[in-house]
């Protein structure tokens, strides 16, 4: 995408954010069906995603919540920025957004070492032993949905350090911003899915 | 179009919808610490309904895009909804 902005003349910022919006949709469908098989197996092992989700530490959970609304008001807030043509502030609040993203995967980092040291892991041979299929069920869509989260993260910080690099070289600006703005998609989605991560891992217990 | 990429949302209204989000999201750690039973769930997730409504309509500029992206957008939540509820009326009758 970025290659056709930068060696075509033709731009057509409404047909980018059009197709960002159909790529969305299939990441919604993505963790839709997750967040589907999430909620049939924890309506059939109640008692079991009961006990598991007292595992998580609600304090991480929530830290890194905060970190991620701050991230996706710094992104947002960049946008308007580019538009009136402040670029050191549009390459600040960037850099912010980079940055707390980056805090949000030291904070994941620990959070998974932790667990990992419980022995919680996928596969491990205190889960095969001693928790129940429905403990196993759980910590198996933690780690594949929080994981897959975390790699959208990755993602969503490289796509941000792509435009951090294009704003400040002048190809990205108030009159051609729809890189920019794709990336705020981005990283909001990425925002949008954790919103629901959250309540469903750290808080329902 | 003009219009649209013109608009610039002033950094105040980000603040404000900052502010709700992180509200929200203290108002559900409280209201889950509570034994509220059954209402637990349902009220963690209609407060993350909220806040990914404002996060659309702010933060993703939905309310200041043309009404064919806002309806595209609804349409395709509305069906996750029916596949969520055409999977649980399944397993609630089964």
């Amino acid at each position: 995408m970025s290659q056709a902005i930068h060696h075509d003349e033709h731009y057509d910022a409404e047909g980018s954010k059009i197709a960002m919006w159909l790529f969305i949709f299939t990441e919604l469908l993505l963790f839709g069906g997750l967040f589907i098989i999430y909620s049939v197996y924890r309506y059939l092992n109640q008692d079991a995603f009961h006990l598991a989700a007292e595992e998580l530490n609600t304090t991480i959970g929530a830290i890194n919540t905060v970190i991620l609304l701050v991230s996706s008001m710094t992104i947002a807030m960049s946008t308007s920025a580019l538009q009136k043509r402040q670029k050191g502030t549009t390459l600040l609040l960037l850099g912010i957004t980079l940055f707390l993203g980056l805090v949000f995967l030291v904070n994941k980092y620990f959070e998974w070492g932790v667990k990992f040291e419980h022995g919680i892991f996928p596969g491990s041979e205190h889960m095969t032993e001693n928790l129940s299929q429905g403990e196993i069920l759980f910590f198996g869509l933690y780690f594949v949905m929080t994981g897959l989260h975390a790699l959208h993260i990755i993602i969503g910080m490289i796509i941000i350090g792509v435009t951090v690099a294009k704003v400040s070289s002048g190809k990205v600006h108030a009159d051609r911003s729809a890189l920019l703005e794709n990336s705020g998609l981005y990283w909001h989605l990425v925002d949008l899915i954790w919103i629901f991560l959250f309540p469903l891992f750290y808080l329902i217990h | 179009m003009t219009n649209e990429k013109h608009h610039i949302v002033p950094y105040s209204t980000y603040a404000i919808i900052l502010a709700a989000l992180l509200l929200f999201t203290f108002l559900s750690v409280a209201i889950t610490g509570i034994e509220l039973g059954e209402f637990t769930v349902a009220g963690a997730l209609l407060l993350a309904t909220i806040k990914s409504y404002l996060v659309l309509t702010y933060f993703m500029h939905l309310k200041f895009d043309k009404a064919y992206i806002r309806i595209m957008v609804g349409f395709v939540f509305l069906v996750f909804l029916a596949v969520i509820i055409i999977t649980f009326l399944d397993y609630y009758f089964r």
